[in-house]
């Protein structure tokens, strides 16, 4: 049998959870690539291109980063902001997980429970999810992998996420720093 | 939670949703806002998809805005059309499962009191009736005879509102519902009276006709709740959709409901008015009773 893979979506209504067709998180100095155990520093760099080749790359931020609770997130905030603007990339908020149906405005929010409409609306085709709670982010990828033909990378600061595309682990200040500095080189080489 | 979580990241407040803007610069939060001021600031819910002429909405409403302290209010919500408002409000809540309410908001007490020992960590329960005096009722009873520090509000709207009108147990004797279509076959329930004997030290019986009291009610008994035990508000709120009445006659209900089984009613235990009056929230006795007489 063929091992599963975390392909860009659509998959479909109800995507299976990734989980259950054994793809696993790895451990620290690792990342998955659509299912595979990588190590970091490929994530790293497959991310970056991910970035430079989209038409419409955006970065999802969470709550955990948009609401000034530590100086961890302000000094993250930045960095978020300076790699967005490096990749031309939109920056579309997850301020809180209120469902808000029917009243989601896809042209300035996404929430988890139908990221769908923010990808659609907006045509995106790269998502970068960072300070997402992990249980919403996981609800949020499926949706997005089943419905969607959205690319998703979740910069995750904790063991990472399965039904993401491309999935870090324990991402923190330096990581972002060498995203940063992987897609200023690609860059420098071209791409 | 302090404060700082309605501060947003520098970094991002350029695209944060306008809605999000106008609660940190002014919402509620730290303002000791009440009832009396709404309209005047940004509300907490401003959107729901609960019926015209919904009394329940109104209650729902003007309790959310005399929270005491809503950045740091849990509300716990269970099944019924309250728990259609719940997705829309700008605060935290659980939405339980039916009849769980009163459980659920227990561990989140206790839980929050381990977690943040030194702070205040007010935990409300509000549900509709078949929620707290049927399908929850042991849930609602045993929180209250273990002296758990919650606030509990019913929506009394006498029946199961969002299935269709049912009877429930705080439907009156002799009503003709769905489901009980010779006229109900025992009394309402007199839940304020198990409350009192349960061991809430306050409790509340008012009805939407006096929307003033409404919001004083709920500061008194979330203040209570905190230091001394179980409290609890029983509001009429009549729902005009399976009364089959006119959504504006709603409120003339609610009023004529007072004058004839529904008037409003509030018990407080003597160490629970030592509270109330040393903090402010309500006067002495005889200070009131002279108020009153002027």
């Amino acid at each position: 049998m063929e091992a599963y893979q975390v392909l860009q979506g659509p998959e479909g209504y109800l995507p299976p959870a990734a989980a259950m067709h054994g793809i696993t998180l790895g451990e620290t100095g690792q990342a998955l690539i659509e299912g595979r155990l990588v190590k970091k520093e490929e994530a790293v760099g497959h991310i970056a291109k991910k970035l430079l080749e989209a038409t419409t790359p955006t970065f999802f931020p969470g709550p955990l980063l948009l609401w000034k609770t530590t100086s961890y997130a302000l000094e993250r905030g930045k960095l978020i902001r300076e790699i967005a603007a490096e990749v031309n990339a939109k920056v579309i908020p997850m301020p809180d997980y209120r469902p808000k149906y029917p009243m989601i405005n896809p042209e300035v929010e996404i929430n988890p429970n139908h990221p769908n409409l923010t990808i659609w609306f907006n045509k995106i085709d790269v998502g970068v999810f960072i300070g997402v709670h992990c249980h919403q982010a996981n609800l949020a990828l499926k949706i997005i992998r089943g419905g969607t033909g959205c690319y998703t990378v979740a910069l995750c600061a904790e063991e990472g996420h399965e039904e993401a595309n491309t999935s870090l682990r324990e991402t923190d200040n330096d990581t972002l720093r060498e995203l940063l500095a992987a897609i200023k080189d690609l860059r420098k080489k071209g791409a | 939670m302090s404060l700082a979580i309605t501060k947003i990241n520098p970094a991002f407040t350029d695209v944060m949703p306008q809605e999000y803007l106008d609660l940190v610069a002014d919402g509620p939060f730290g303002t000791n806002k009440s009832a009396k001021d709404l309209g005047l600031f940004k509300e907490l819910i401003e959107d729901h998809p609960l019926c015209a002429g919904c009394n329940l909405a109104m209650a729902f409403r003007t309790l959310i805005s005399s929270l005491p302290a809503p950045e740091d209010t849990v509300i716990v919500g269970s099944t019924g059309c309250n728990s259609l408002v719940f997705p829309q409000l700008a605060i935290h809540n659980v939405h339980s499962l039916f009849g769980n309410q009163n459980a659920v908001a227990t561990g989140l007490k206790r839980g929050l009191k381990l977690r943040f020992p030194d702070k205040n960590k007010d935990v409300v329960v509000m549900a509709g009736d078949g929620a707290t005096a049927d399908i929850g009722f042991d849930m609602t009873l045993h929180s209250w005879i273990r002296g758990e520090k919650i606030t509990t509000v019913m929506f009394d709207n006498e029946l199961y509102a969002n299935t269709g009108g049912q009877e429930s147990g705080m439907t009156q004797f002799g009503t003709v519902r769905n489901m009980a279509p010779t006229g109900k076959k025992f009394q309402k329930i007199q839940v304020t009276e198990f409350a009192k004997l349960a061991g809430c030290v306050y409790v509340a019986k008012l009805s939407t006709a006096n929307t003033a009291k409404i919001g004083q009610c709920l500061r008194n008994a979330v203040l209570v709740a905190r230091e001394i035990g179980p409290t609890y508000i029983q509001i009429y709120t009549p729902c005009s959709t399976n009364l089959k009445i006119k959504p504006a006659d709603s409120v003339a209900l609610a009023k004529k409901r007072v004058k004839d089984d529904y008037a409003f009613e509030e018990y407080m235990t003597a160490e629970a008015e030592q509270l109330l009056v040393a903090s402010g929230a309500i006067k002495p006795k005889k200070q009131k009773d002279q108020a009153d007489k002027a």
